[in-house]
């Protein structure tokens, strides 16, 4: 890579390195104070697993907007917006509207009726052991799907932020070391976080994160519309003529769902890809179980719809600054710029706050110190997801897997948690060695594949549970393992992983789905298999059914 | 803990039961089918109706953006009306219910409340 403009001024580089290492380590101790005096309040397997259900409706709405709030919408929707305009926009608003599957169909449902996991709920009138085994899987599959994503974009966005490059060093390691090094340090206090601190240590820890990403980002915002007089349409102008895309810039089509002249089967291909997409965001998000187990750190199901409230309104708002700073980026910073640093545009916000602070807050200094305080956000971000995927993962493992598979529901809640402890660690080990094998390859879709595996194994599954009576073990496997296998499936053969120049093995090609999301096929398909593994089993156990739904839609027997 | 399998075949069976569920369901399954299809309309449009998408409303403002922000408002105004809904309609209803599980002989336990 070429000497990035925006790092070019050398004294500007080492203050805002010094500055942002600084800030970084500060929330680190932070957040391990937070973590090690949570260690304290941590003694039954409630308070590990659940927090000890004691957060109110604000705070688990922060933390739910911590856990979802990823580097990928900060960084990613901001660069998307920067560099191809509107259509990150239309990322957001299916992020968005996902809220609202979990706030109407889920969430105050599963607090009611599940204690821990995701699988609490799937089980709960099922046989035990294959259907816990089944969730398990899938809770695994798309966490670490999600934790690899992160971790590897964690060590190509630190070398960048701290502007290493290929050809320098930085404390005697080079630009590939550093990456390395990167992704064992966020590896290593994730795995702190969360075996020390449990989930009441990550729920903290994701407050604080959400409430530093709310307010760099509101910061930023501020300044963007300032410096166009609060006139929106100004901003847009000016962005769309820095693009050098014009008026295309502020409409659909940029990115996705591209027309393709003179190809009419890419060209559908192309739009079928945007209505896959539209759907596995707006499905997946309810079936993440990362997201799914925030539910149950609240004392109540009403407080459980309180917090899904607070969330809604916390990441609308965020995801209605990335419009102004995706959209500040392009005209204060502009594509080529933003591209110069990286090319998939991850660096639009930070680059963005250091032309702010160049601007308007004296100077190099000013833009040294915006800098580093939008990179130690970033990093804040990116340590608070993993943690809460590495929980959520380590949660059903030994929940679901350890104690009721194994040990058939025998083991000893302190057993459990030591249980939960040590996959947390191996989970962490795991993700770490993945993630450095991975770091080269280009694993952008393992979030998407994560959401349609959500909202194709996991989804379906919850909703026929929760308001299906006939529904039985046979039709959650079903559904669980047929969403999953035919998500997985189907993007192995897609061309994110080979057949093109941008895929995964770009010298490889056993591409045969032409599309890059999997969800337009694979969640039919989910509900599809659910309905057919239900019906071609003779279990019913209206009994339970009737405890489900009295309990889940009441309250009475809640933990 | 739970009460007996009988009784809550009981609770599920009985009126007031079936009024709460009722009520849910003709809230959540409508509101969902709408504002799926609201979505699905936009993303559609995004797709296959961009010269209307890119109409301009006022100065710089297209339709493409009104609509998305809309998008925003409504699912805002969803949730707001939801929790209104809920807490007029559905919970009372459900707390009541809740207070009677445990009231008659068929139960096994007497602590109903949520921890």
């Amino acid at each position: 890579m070429t000497v990035p403009a925006f790092l070019a001024a050398e004294a500007s580089t080492s203050t805002s390195r010094t500055l942002t290492i600084t800030l970084f380590l500060v929330f680190v101790a932070i957040t391990l104070g937070i973590t090690v005096w949570a260690s304290r309040q941590t003694k039954t397997a409630t308070d590990f697993y659940a927090g000890g259900r004691q957060f109110s409706g604000f705070q688990n709405g922060m933390a739910i907007g911590g856990d979802y709030m990823s580097a990928a919408s900060f960084l990613g929707i901001a660069g998307l917006i920067a560099l191809y305009g509107y259509d990150g926009f239309l990322y957001s608003i299916g992020f968005l509207v996902a809220w609202l599957v979990a706030l109407l169909l889920v969430a105050e449902f599963l607090r009611n009726s599940g204690r821990y996991t995701m699988a609490d709920v799937l089980a709960f009138r099922m046989r035990q052991r294959p259907v816990r085994t089944a969730a398990s899987v899938s809770t695994i599959v798309v966490s670490v799907f999600y934790l690899i994503a992160q971790m590897v974009g964690a060590g190509a966005l630190v070398s960048l932020l701290l502007g290493i490059k290929p050809d320098t060093t930085f404390l005697g390691m080079d630009a590939g070391t550093a990456k390395v090094a990167t992704i064992i340090l966020v590896g290593a206090l994730m795995i702190v976080y969360v075996t020390v601190g449990g989930m009441k240590g990550t729920t903290y820890v994701q407050i604080v994160k959400a409430f530093m990403l709310m307010g760099g980002a509101l910061i930023m915002t501020l300044m963007v519309l300032a410096h166009y007089k609060f006139n929106l349409s100004a901003l847009l102008g000016d962005a769309a003529a820095q693009s050098g895309k014009g008026e295309k810039f502020l409409e659909p089509g940029g990115r996705y769902g591209v027309q393709v002249e003179g190809n009419a089967l890419q060209t559908f291909y192309n739009k079928m890809d945007l209505l896959s997409l539209g759907l596995a965001l707006v499905l997946g998000t309810a079936g993440l179980p990362h997201i799914l187990t925030r539910f149950y750190t609240v004392p109540t199901s009403r407080i459980a719809r309180k917090s899904v409230l607070w969330a809604i309104g916390i990441i609308g708002t965020f995801y209605l600054f990335t419009l102004a700073l995706g959209f500040g980026a392009a005209a204060l910073v502009g594509g080529a710029n933003i591209q110069a640093q990286d090319k998939a545009g991850n660096t639009a916000a930070p680059q963005l706050a250091q032309q702010l602070g160049l601007d308007y807050l004296g100077g190099e200094t000013g833009g040294a110190i915006m800098l580093a305080v939008i990179a130690a956000v970033a990093f804040a971000t990116i340590l608070a997801v993993v943690a809460g995927l590495t929980l959520a993962s380590s949660s059903s493992l030994a929940h679901d897997f350890y104690a009721s598979v194994i040990k058939r529901g025998k083991a000893s809640e302190r057993e459990e948690v030591g249980v939960a402890r040590i996959s947390a660690l191996i989970i962490g080990a795991i993700a770490i060695a993945l993630s450095i094998f991975a770091q080269n390859l280009n694993v952008a879709f393992l979030v998407a594949l994560a959401f349609a595996v959500a909202a194709s194994a996991n989804l379906p599954a919850i909703l026929y549970s929760l308001f299906w009576k006939r529904f039985n073990t046979a039709g959650a496997l079903w559904s669980i393992y047929g969403g999953l296998i035919s998500a997985v499936v189907l993007v192995f053969f897609s061309p994110v992983v080979s057949g093109t120049a941008t895929a995964m093995f770009p010298n490889q090609d056993w591409q045969f789905f032409p599309l890059s999301n999997p969800g337009i096929i694979s969640i039919p398909l989910g509900f599809f298999f659910g309905w057919l593994g239900t019906v071609v089993s003779k279990e019913t156990d209206p009994k339970k059914y009737a405890e489900l739904e009295v309990r889940s839609l009441t309250g009475h027997g809640a933990h | 803990m739970p009460a007996s399998a009988d009784r809550y075949l009981e609770v599920q069976r009985s009126e007031e039961f079936a009024e709460l569920r009722h009520r849910l369901r003709r809230f959540i399954f409508p509101t969902t089918v709408a504002f799926i299809l609201w979505y699905a309309l936009y993303v559609l449009l995004s797709a296959y109706a961009r010269d209307f998408m890119a109409i301009k409303l006022i100065g710089n403002i297209n339709v493409a953006l009104l609509l998305g922000v809309l998008q925003f408002v409504s699912t805002f105004l969803i949730a707001w009306y939801y929790a209104r809904y809920a807490a007029k309609e559905l919970d009372p209803r459900a707390d009541a219910i809740l207070h009677s599980v445990d009231e008659t002989p068929a139960a096994t336990s007497t602590d109903g409340s949520a921890q």
